[in-house]
């Protein structure tokens, strides 16, 4: 299929327009990209809009993460607010066995049809897109990399206090505070600083004046763009505090070190070598040392509760499901749903969009299972797509919480 | 001073109940009462009724149910979850119950209470609960009482979609038209209820010990319960019935208001409720017109679309009968030999659709003018087969053909046929004057005329007032434009934000339209559809609905004033067409005469054992339906071509007759997924070895309910659902141990971007090990295996294996595995070859039954490929022509094994005159999403035909046949 390229040139001439998926990471992240000569802008919208597109260009059995991003593009071109000639637009790729893989090409099959100037860029660590992805250089993975762990420490301390604070708006104001600091320290190389910096971010997050009053913490897991995005699970995190909840939300860096470690169990599974599993275990080990910083620095800090350790996470793993299964999420959601159980989260709420097929096996598949184990575990597997209403989610997520208020 | 009461209030999707209760917890009043919708007014009501008794006492409240939740936010009260206060009314009232169950509207809950306690509600589908029996009562145009009536007087059970009502109706349909025994389908609704119960609910956990049963349907409704003690065993002392089932939850309420501190009085809380405001997030669209000329103009435009009339009482001549016998209706028009009206009719059939023609025709015949002559009748639609069989109808003619004549009529240049019925949608592109790609609506009844109807019942109006309604709302609501049991939750969730019914009523229309567009005939544009667009069906009789068409496209359509009987209009047409002077009709004497008797019988023909009704006629001949194959009609196969589905499965099965003579342990293959393509490799491997290999037994719907308590996924494809059968099927033959690897990659069949299996099919071991109780790590062995690898499966094999074979013998009898399995993929290709060679001989056109290699399982494909023989046509598959084509350029990544031999089998059907390719696909595949459109659109870029037949647990094979016919009749032109 013939489609519109991207073209070196274009880095000057045309707008790159993003989805918006982690609203604190993201910011960063374009932010730091532009650094590196691309223009883009996220794409905030949540109108109705956004899904009537989406269900007018692609299959509506797609699953829903394709359907909104696809719909929130065209939103976009077609309100008048970029120039089509000078819009490229990029999307995350993993690849893998999960349909997911084929988002790119239903969206380039809906810009063919509507905008056939307009490039689409992917995104990706696997090599796949040649010409057509992010050039990446090693400053620039280096700096997104920095991203994902600032974003991570935000978003992470950001959920431990918003419940908690006193004031209303104080942890926000700290939050919008500390991401503009934040751009400022990538301007330099002082984002190298980490330890420094995750200091002073736990200290200001910590005067923070929050009760002592211990609330319920629910965990959100799940497929990667709804458990994140607050257009595809209807505000889950704002839900959840407004029950009086702590959302416990898993950080994006063990997503990206669970693709980083695939290669190499696979390699183990299947017994083979090559210079791309090497090059991703490198990587992998690079990436967990930069987490058990992340977590010695808040551990020593003393006043919020740390990511989990991805190994811990393989460990858990390893007791219900094999790490083989390395389609969509994978493995990873049994893991994420062990450990929070085993940590004390014992409610969790499984995000995924309607007939996610990865998901019948590793999140209601492995209920059971995890249940057997933690018999407090209380698990509640939300469906979300486009006509799931959001009272019927949410009864079903009270009903998870009076469970849960049984038992506390 | 009064101590306070407590007072419940549960607010469910289609009823209020309230429970006051004393200080001790004694039940003073108990209240159940539909609400219609009018939420707020209904509670106020009541509580001002309450408060009339109870004037002065404070009392505490609490309110609970689903549509419970926004009220109690507007007015500032508390709320309880629902299956939450059942529970706190279960510990006050039956501490010893293990299990709850409870059905209410449109929720079914269960509660585990020993062992860890679980409390669960329906997901996204209301499938199974109080409003789908009310729904199919209707169908069946009985009361509930009725209906649970007839049910005690069953004499089997049909398998009816458990999964979603929606799915459930078009099961019923044809058992229906079919003249199934309507007793027989009251217990099987019943019954379907219980299933939805154990395996949508339970997921995965069984029911067993003290099980108390609430909510109304389950307190009123006696053959419901015997399903539920029948289905799980229950003795008398289990099940529990209690006699306030229907308040229960209000009484949990209660309960826990009575823990709470704030009180208030009655008068009080009814004028809190009273100026409670919920908020509105309502989408709202432009009105449909703007002021009363407006919809003048419109009406009279669609007005002058009509035919001329005539009087059958005073006509002369030659006169041509038109029947249509549909899914939920019966229309019947007389023309004369110049194409007057001269005789309608059009009704709902009840759910009879034999007697309704019968009584119809009589009436005709009454008044019928002497010297006017039927010369000839023609019947098509659901009822096609039986009604030809009763009646003597001289011909029968596919639905979709009959529409098309009828369109012509109209509109001689007509290149788009849109019609919505009240079952199905049709639509049907016409290309050089045939019909070129036929949509209907798959196992999904969503957005047809029926649905509208419902909602229009439900909110207490007849059809035609409350479509009437929506032409001059204000605000049409926006409600989406998914599945019925969907719209349900928008239609709840719009009331509650201050939507009036008008509004309901426009967005409704808009929805149906939207869903036949978009999701039916998945149109990118409205130029996609054609310029000559007529419209049609019962549905389109509704100006609201033919509005939001018209706008929706962006184009005027032409809507015949007959639009509800174009079928019967079209049948007439032909009927004049063929007619060769006489008919075949009953005479007036004859049909009084008329009588039948309705038998339900299971064909004993082959394993398939399909259900059959047996109609025996007073002429003493017999109409037998539900059969898939020419057998089960009592006749011989006739001259059949081989059909390569079948033989495949034959091969498969023959397998396991070669055993050594000694072997050293049995070992178990299901005859599941991914074992359908590669058996000859396991096989041939483990025979080499000195094993026994022992399969599965063949699927049937009994192999499903063995293992349906363990499916922790009610979403899941139905293939991968049986595997959990297929499981309990070998340890019931008593294998030494189950072998099946997870693969995240099939093998490498080279030309595609990657090979790998669809995550279900590659990890579904993982899941059966998690829930299926008697798996255990010695008798289940599932290692991860990349087939593409020899070395690495010897290496992993020979771990597992070691102590039965050296490493050497396994390197062998893999490599013996992979050779027989060559063998027979070459197999498959010469015998391809040859059924294509004898087709072509006997100038037979072919089908490529393409699909997954699981879909040969006779459960999954409900006997389609015997179906399409039975119709005259060659059935070759995907796998036996792939290697003849290369991968077309597609805009999709071409990275799974089975999606591409389908993409270089439909590139080869293209350069083949006599070959059309015919795609399956299992209701829940979500890979499929992609492939199908990639699939049509290979095979309509080259001017081909697409066919697409989803599949499910449930058989509606009337609907398939349909599309197979019209496939047949499109070839022809």
């Amino acid at each position: 299929m013939a489609y519109a390229q991207f073209k070196p040139e274009m880095k000057k001439t045309h707008t790159i327009l993003v989805p918006n998926m982690l609203p604190i990471h993201f910011h960063l992240l374009i932010k730091v990209l532009e650094q590196f000569g691309y223009h883009m802008e996220l794409l905030e919208s949540t109108s109705r809009t956004v899904v009537e597109e989406g269900l007018k260009n692609v299959h509506n059995d797609t699953c829903y993460p394709a359907l909104l991003v696809v719909g929130q593009f065209m939103e976009a071109l077609k309100s008048g607010r970029y120039d089509p000639d000078k819009t490229a637009l990029l999307i995350t790729q993993t690849g893998g066995g999960c349909r997911a893989s084929n988002y790119i090409h239903l969206l380039r099959k809906c810009m063919a049809e509507h905008f056939p100037q307009v490039p689409v860029l992917s995104l990706n660590f696997a090599g796949l897109e040649k010409g057509n992805s992010l050039e990446l250089k090693p400053a620039m993975v280096l700096k997104m990399v920095y991203c994902v762990l600032y974003g991570d420490l935000l978003m992470t301390v950001y959920n431990q206090c918003r419940p908690y604070e006193l004031n209303e708006g104080e942890s926000k104001q700290v939050l919008e505070a500390w991401q503009k600091k934040l751009l400022k320290l990538f301007d330099g190389s002082r984002y190298l600083s980490a330890e420094k910096v995750y200091r002073q971010i736990l200290d200001d997050f910590a005067a923070i004046p929050r009760s002592k009053k211990p609330k319920l913490r629910v965990g959100i897991i799940g497929e990667i763009y709804v458990k994140y995005s607050p257009l595809a699970n209807n505000h889950l995190e704002d839900f959840l505090i407004s029950e009086g909840c702590e959302p416990v939300v898993p950080t994006l860096l063990e997503f990206v070190l669970y693709c980083a470690a695939n290669p190499e169990t696979n390699s183990r599974l299947y017994d083979y070598r090559n210079f791309r599993t090497m090059a991703f275990g490198l990587g992998y080990k690079f990436l967990h040392k930069k987490q058990v910083q992340m977590i010695r620095v808040m551990e020593e800090h003393g006043e919020f509760t740390p990511p989990h350790d991805f190994e811990d996470l393989r460990s858990a793993a390893d007791q219900y499901i094999s790490q083989g299964v390395s389609m969509g999420e994978g493995w990873m959601i049994t893991a994420e749903m062990a450990v929070l159980a085993e940590t004390g989260t014992e409610n969790i709420i499984c995000t995924q969009p309607f007939g996610c097929l990865p998901n019948h096996i590793v999140a209601k598949g492995m209920s059971r299972t995890i249940k057997n184990t933690h018999p407090n575990a209380n698990i509640v597997a939300i469906d979300y797509d486009p006509g799931a209403t959001r009272v019927n989610q949410e009864n079903r997520i009270k009903l998870m919480l009076a469970n849960a208020k049984l038992h506390a | 001073m009064n101590t306070p009461y407590a007072i419940g209030i549960d607010v469910g999707s289609t009823t209020v109940k309230t429970v006051l209760l004393d200080v001790g917890k004694h039940t003073l009043s108990a209240s159940y009462q539909r609400h219609f919708s009018k939420v707020r007014e209904t509670v106020c009501e009541k509580l001002t009724q309450l408060a009339a008794e109870y004037p002065d006492n404070p009392l505490k409240v609490s309110i609970t149910g689903s549509a419970g939740l926004g009220l109690a936010q507007a007015a500032g009260l508390p709320f309880v979850q629902e299956v939450h206060a059942a529970f706190l009314a279960v510990k006050e009232r039956y501490p010893s119950a293990d299990v709850v169950i409870e059905l209410g509207g449109e929720d079914a809950k269960i509660i585990f209470l020993t062992g860890g306690v679980e409390q669960r509600m329906n997901g996204s589908c209301a499938g199974g609960t109080g409003a789908f029996i009310d729904q199919m009562a209707t169908l069946l145009d009985v009361t509930v009482n009725e209906l649970d009536n007839m049910a005690l007087h069953a004499e089997k059970v049909y398998p009816i979609a458990s999964r979603c009502g929606v799915f459930a109706k078009s099961d019923i349909q044809p058992l229906l038209n079919q003249g199934a025994r309507r007793e027989d389908i009251a217990a099987s609704i019943f019954q379907a209820v219980v299933d939805q119960t154990v395996s949508g609910l339970a997921q995965g956990r069984r029911i067993q010990g003290n099980v108390l049963f609430l909510g109304g349907p389950l307190s009123f409704l006696h053959g419901l319960r015997s399903a539920f003690t029948g289905t799980l065993g229950l003795d008398k002392e289990q099940a529990i019935f209690p006699d306030d089932g229907r308040t229960f939850v209000a009484y949990g309420c209660a309960v826990s208001a009575a823990g709470l501190s704030d009180t208030y009085t009655l008068a009080e809380l009814a004028s809190m409720l009273a100026k409670a405001e919920t908020q509105t997030a309502l989408v709202a669209d432009k009105p449909l017109f703007s002021y009363p000329e407006e919809y003048q103009r419109f009406w009279k435009r669609h007005a002058a679309h009509d035919v001329k009339r005539g009087d059958y009482k005073t006509y002369k001549g030659e006169a041509y009968l038109g029947i249509d016998a549909g899914s939920t209706t019966t229309k019947m028009v007389l023309l004369s030999k110049d194409q007057e009206l001269l005789y309608e009719y059009y009704a709902s059939n009840k759910g009879q659709p034999l007697d309704c023609v019968k009584r119809e025709l009589e009436t005709l015949y009454e008044g019928l003018s002497p010297d006017c002559v039927i010369c000839g009748s023609a019947v098509t639609g659901y009822g096609e087969d039986l009604i030809r069989a009763g009646l003597g109808v001289d011909f029968g003619i596919v639905e979709t053909v009959a529409h098309f004549k009828a369109a012509t009529f109209f509109c001689p240049e007509v290149d788009f046929i849109i019609d919505i019925g009240g079952q199905d949608i049709k639509c049907f592109q016409i290309k050089n004057h045939s019909i070129d790609s036929i949509m209907l609506n798959e196992a999904c009844s969503s957005g047809c005329g029926s649905f509208i109807q419902a909602f229009a019942v439900a909110l207490g109006y007849n059809i035609a007032e409350f479509s009437k309604l929506g032409l001059f709302a204000e605000h049409p609501v926006d409600l989406g434009s998914r599945c019925t049991v969907f719209m349900n939750s928008s239609v709840k969730q719009a009331q509650k934000d201050g939507a009036t019914v008008m509004d309901i009523s426009a967005g409704l229309s808009g929805s149906i339209v939207k869903n036949a567009i978009y999701k039916v005939i998945r149109a990118r544009s409205p130029e996609d559809l054609g310029k000559h667009i007529v419209v049609q069906g019962g549905t389109f009789l509704n100006d609201a609905v033919l509005r939001c068409f018209e706008r929706e496209i962006g184009q005027e359509v032409i809507r015949p004033a007959i639009s509800g009987l174009m079928g019967a209009f079209g049948a007439a047409l032909y009927a004049q067409e063929k007619s060769s002077g006489s008919t075949t009709l009953l005479s007036p004497e004859q049909l009084r005469r008329f009588s039948y008797t309705a038998k339900a019988a299971a064909c004993k023909g082959c394993t398939a054992n399909c259900s059959l009704s047996v109609i025996r006629f007073s002429d003493g001949s017999r109409f037998i339906s539900g059969n898939r194959c020419e057998k089960g009609a009592g006749k011989q196969e006739s001259q059949q071509l081989p059909n390569l589905f079948e033989w495949k499965y034959r091969h498969i099965l023959s397998l396991e007759q070669q055993k050594p003579q000694t072997p050293s342990a049995k070992v178990g293959l299901p005859l599941t997924l991914h074992y359908y393509d590669q058996m000859p490799l396991w096989h041939t491997f483990f025979t080499d070895l000195g094993f026994q290999v022992v399969f599965s037994e063949e699927s049937t719907r009994e192999t499903y309910y063995k293992g349906q308590a363990t499916i922790p996924s009610d979403t899941v494809c139905y293939p991968a659902k049986i595997a959990h059968g297929h499981m309990e099927s070998l340890l019931e033959k008593g294998v030494d141990f189950i072998f099946y690897p997870c693969m995240s990659y099939n093998m490498d069949e080279g030309d595609s971007d990657n090979h790998y299996n669809c995550p279900v099919v590659a990890y579904y071991p993982e899941l059966l090990m998690a829930n299926c109780e008697k798996l255990t790590p010695q008798n289940f062995l599932h290692p991860y295996l990349d087939l593409n690898r020899p070395k690495h499966v010897v290496k992993v094999l020979g771990e597992l294996f070691g102590r039965y074979a050296s490493k050497k013998e396994i390197e062998t009898a893999l490599r013996h595995g992979f050779a027989a399995l060559e063998q027979y993929r070459q197999e498959i290709v010469k015998q391809g070859e040859e059924i294509v060679r004898q087709a072509r001989e006997a100038g037979k056109q072919i089908i490529v039954l393409a699909g997954r290699p699981y879909h040969m399982d006779p459960e999954i494909n409900h006997g389609i490929h015997k179906l399409i023989a039975s119709l005259g046509l060659a059935v070759i598959t995907e796998d036996s022509i792939a290697h003849l084509a290369q991968t077309p350029c597609l805009q999709a990544l071409n990275q799974w094994t089975y999606h591409a031999r389908m993409y270089r089998a439909a590139q080869y059907v293209t350069t083949q005159p006599d070959m059309q390719l015919v795609q399956l696909v299992s209701f829940g595949c979500g890979i499929d999403a992609i492939t199908t459109d990639e699939v049509r659109r290979i095979l309509e870029d080259n001017g081909k035909l697409y066919t697409q037949l989803k599949i499910d647990e449930i058989s509606n094979l009337g609907a398939i046949k349909i599309r197979l016919r019209s496939l047949i009749a499109a070839m022809e032109q």
